[in-house]
């Protein structure tokens, strides 16, 4: 490997040719401010469009400062990242940022987790010198999502997720000059665009131009009328990711904590996303046997592989994306609204209420739950099976708005029945967790044999596509795996063009899988947290008795009392959906 | 979504033009040059189809087309009058001229009168100077144009 010399700041440091002077700063632990730069290494994502020139440097020798994130270093160059010139200029940058920015941070979503204000705060700015215009444009409320570009710094950063990572293509920097927005195609609303609100440029936004719909206060109300069974539910990942909000490490496993702040919150009854992972599991897998069996035997008509539809961003994605492929993801719906319907109708049996009567509440890593708890298939006269879905953001907010010392607060165990779980179900929050329990299970029904071994480690990992041959006793399957919508729409690409190998394909929307969700506390352009909820996950995993999602009491329970066995027409009616066509139509006059 | 309308033929040749480009990506400023001469402007179905065609997103075709101006997204009339506002024409009150057009028909820049007959634009220096300030109606130059002058112009295709 080539490599140059170069001093920073009085440092001589040896960096690879071809390092940006940015990345060589930091490798000498010196933090070069930015704002449109985002370098997501362990996603081996990154955006340097070198568009706010908060990253200059003075390189000796050059007439103009130099924008560190796209110089590329050279022998013998010296830099500078900190002398009166760089500060100057870096400041004059800034306060024409602000200069068309509104000052409502006291009341702003990002209030305490945006950039651009903690940067003010860095550079000490306390007054304003330019006075101008500054631009306007209507706010825009989606189901899941809101953008206020009045907020928005173009720094491009949701543009290169929703077109370079997700390949959804809904947003485009448009117009010109002082006019110029991100937007959708003819600066349609989010929800009159393909949007599939994985909530990945709210993930990178910096300041509080793209935030979550906020449903708090709808929660707040809920738990306050005394005529509601207020029941909630929470997701895998949002169990190791929520304590980043109380200060805890990244990668610290809170879920003691979490189901004893729920209880003190005055949820009625405190339960598990996971318990319905494991549900899911039952109804997945058994369709993948079934497909795979009957494909096996011969069957022309039933298509392989088959896909997870745990992730309701990968469902708006094909439905907008791929419609011709309607028939290949499983028809099993996601853990929220498997528990929505079950807490609705089983569970309010059990308890002796109307559904009516009951608010069931989810807590998700994820902004696309939103939209699916909105959708009108999964309501019944109106009342939908999951009322309000908050992101671990949102509940962070909740906690602390509710006087709760997070942090000292005891281990306390979920409610029965609801609330049970397996090691299976936690890792549904990490890419490769759904389809590796959707193996443990499936493995040991088709074999009939004990699994020795749980842990399928060829299904772990970061890289965006995987793969690997499960034996079953003689019978290889086939796996595909695949995070982040762009990844995705190559595995899809084979599919429809035949060459696809796979039996079976796991895919979620977010690169990480929910662990990097839209909704997930905000990791600031660091990847390594993602990668510590993702070893967490899998600790707690270990950590379980029971790690097979067939291996449920709770769920044989509920088979044996309410839905007969996993595809029964109970359970097709209550746990299973379909989906729906929604590309453009090209109509020829 | 958007229901796309377009004619069979014109979204046939819409798409040879694609095609004449072999649908590369890096030649979407060419297709919509043509593709503008082909409807006279580019409305959301036509930039739904390029980008189709091209196999890009139309949020990017979309904000392509905002922001050169010679695009629009609004049909041209049948006379399109553009003003020069370069700094010859600028300086020897070309906005006195656009403020007469103005006027005289009603419309706002980049707008087109409701008979269809006329559309309002201003355009950058045409390399004609010495005439200034220069009227552009279709592809005929009226040099030295005076706001009282204007009302022979639009006279002339008016009828």
């Amino acid at each position: 490997m080539e490599t140059i010399k170069l001093t920073i700041d009085n440092k001589v440091i040896e960096v690879a040719k071809g390092t940006t002077i940015l990345k060589a700063a930091k490798g000498a632990g010196i933090h070069i401010p930015s704002l449109c730069y985002l370098h997501l290494h362990d996603l081996n994502i990154e955006n340097k469009p070198a568009g706010c020139r908060i990253c200059v440097v003075e390189v000796q020798g050059r007439r103009n400062l130099a924008p560190a994130c796209v110089t590329d270093c050279a022998e013998g160059m010296v830099v500078n990242t900190h002398n009166i010139r760089v500060l100057n200029s870096r400041k004059t940058v800034l306060e024409l940022i602000l200069s068309d920015h509104p000052t409502d941070c006291l009341i702003c979503a990002k209030n305490g987790n945006c950039e651009l204000q903690t940067m003010a705060q860095e550079f000490g700015i306390r007054k304003l010198h330019y006075e101008g215009e500054q631009s306007t444009y209507r706010e825009d409320t989606s189901p899941a999502i809101i953008r206020d570009v009045d907020k928005c710094i173009m720094c491009r950063r949701c543009e290169m997720m929703c077109n370079d990572v997700q390949t959804v293509g809904v947003l485009s920097a448009v117009n010109r000059g002082f006019m110029s927005v991100v937007a959708p195609a003819f600066e349609r609303n989010l929800d009159h665009s393909e949007c599939t609100y994985c909530g990945q440029c709210v993930a990178v936004c910096p300041t509080g131009a793209l935030t979550e719909v906020d449903h708090t206060n709808a929660v707040i109300r809920a738990l306050a009328d005394p005529s509601k069974t207020v029941v909630v539910q929470t997701a895998p990942a949002v169990r190791v990711a929520l304590g980043e909000e109380f200060g805890l490490e990244a990668g610290t496993i809170v879920t003691g904590k979490l189901a004893a702040a729920l209880r003190r919150l005055g949820f009625n009854f405190v339960f598990d996303t996971d318990f319905a992972a494991d549900l899911t599991i039952m109804e997945e897998g058994t369709e993948l046997l079934d497909r795979l069996t009957r494909h096996l035997n011969g069957d022309k008509d039933v298509p392989l592989p088959i896909l997870t539809s745990c992730c309701p961003g990968w469902v708006n994605f094909f439905e907008h994306q791929f419609p011709e492929m309607m028939d290949i993801p499983s028809t099993a719906r996601s853990p929220q609204q498997m528990f929505g319907a079950i807490a609705k109708t089983y569970f309010a049996e059990k308890i002796g209420i109307k559904r009516e009567d009951m608010v069931v509440v989810s807590i998700m890593p994820c902004l696309a739950k939103k939209f699916e708890c909105q959708r009108d298939e999964f309501s019944t006269n109106g009342n939908p099976d999951v009322d309000f879905s908050i992101s671990t953001r949102e509940l962070a907010h909740l906690i602390k708005q509710s006087n709760i010392n997070f942090n000292e607060l005891p281990e306390e165990d979920f409610d029965h029945p609801m609330g049970e779980s397996t090691g299976a179900a936690v890792i549904f929050g990490t890419t490769g967790g759904v389809i590796e329990a959707a193996v443990r299970t499936a493995y040991e029904v088709q074999t009939g044999k004990k699994l020795q071994k749980v842990d399928f480690e060829e299904l772990r990992g970061m890289e965006y596509i995987r793969q690997a041959t499960i034996d079953f006793d003689g019978l290889p399957i086939n796996i595909g795996i695949a995070h982040g919508l762009g990844n995705a729409r190559k595995l899809l690409q084979d599919i429809k063009d035949g060459k696809s190998k796979f039996h079976a394909i796991e895919i979620m929307a977010c690169p990480g899988g929910c662990i990097g969700g839209g909704g997930q506390p905000l990791h600031h352009g660091d990847s390594s947290i993602i990668k510590a909820r993702q070893k967490a996950i899998y600790l707690e995993d270990a950590g379980k008795t029971i790690r097979k999602s067939h291996e449920n009491p709770y769920i044989a329970k509920l088979y044996e009392e309410f839905l007969g066995k996993p595809m029964s027409e109970k359970a097709h009616h209550l746990l299973h959906t379909h989906y729906f066509d929604k590309s453009n139509d090209t109509v020829i006059e | 979504m958007a229901t796309i309308k377009l004619s069979a033929n014109k979204l046939d040749e819409l798409k040879a033009v694609c095609k004449s480009f072999n649908n590369e990506k890096g030649e979407l400023i060419n297709v919509l040059h043509k593709a503008q001469g082909i409807f006279g402007y580019l409305p959301a179905e036509v930039q739904e189809v390029i980008a189709k065609e091209l196999n890009i997103s139309v949020a990017h075709v979309y904000g392509v087309v905002t922001f050169y101006s010679f695009f629009t997204m609004l049909p041209k009339g049948e006379h399109p009058v553009s003003i020069c506002l370069g700094t010859a024409c600028y300086v020897r009150g070309a906005e006195k001229v656009i403020d007469e057009f103005k006027r005289l028909l009603h419309v706002n820049v980049g707008e087109t009168t409701p008979d269809g007959k006329f559309s309002l634009a201003c355009l950058r220096c045409v390399g004609a100077c010495g005439l200034a300030p220069v009227v552009l109606v279709g592809d005929k130059v009226y040099g030295r144009v005076s706001p009282e002058g204007v009302k022979d112009i639009v006279a002339e295709y008016a009828k």
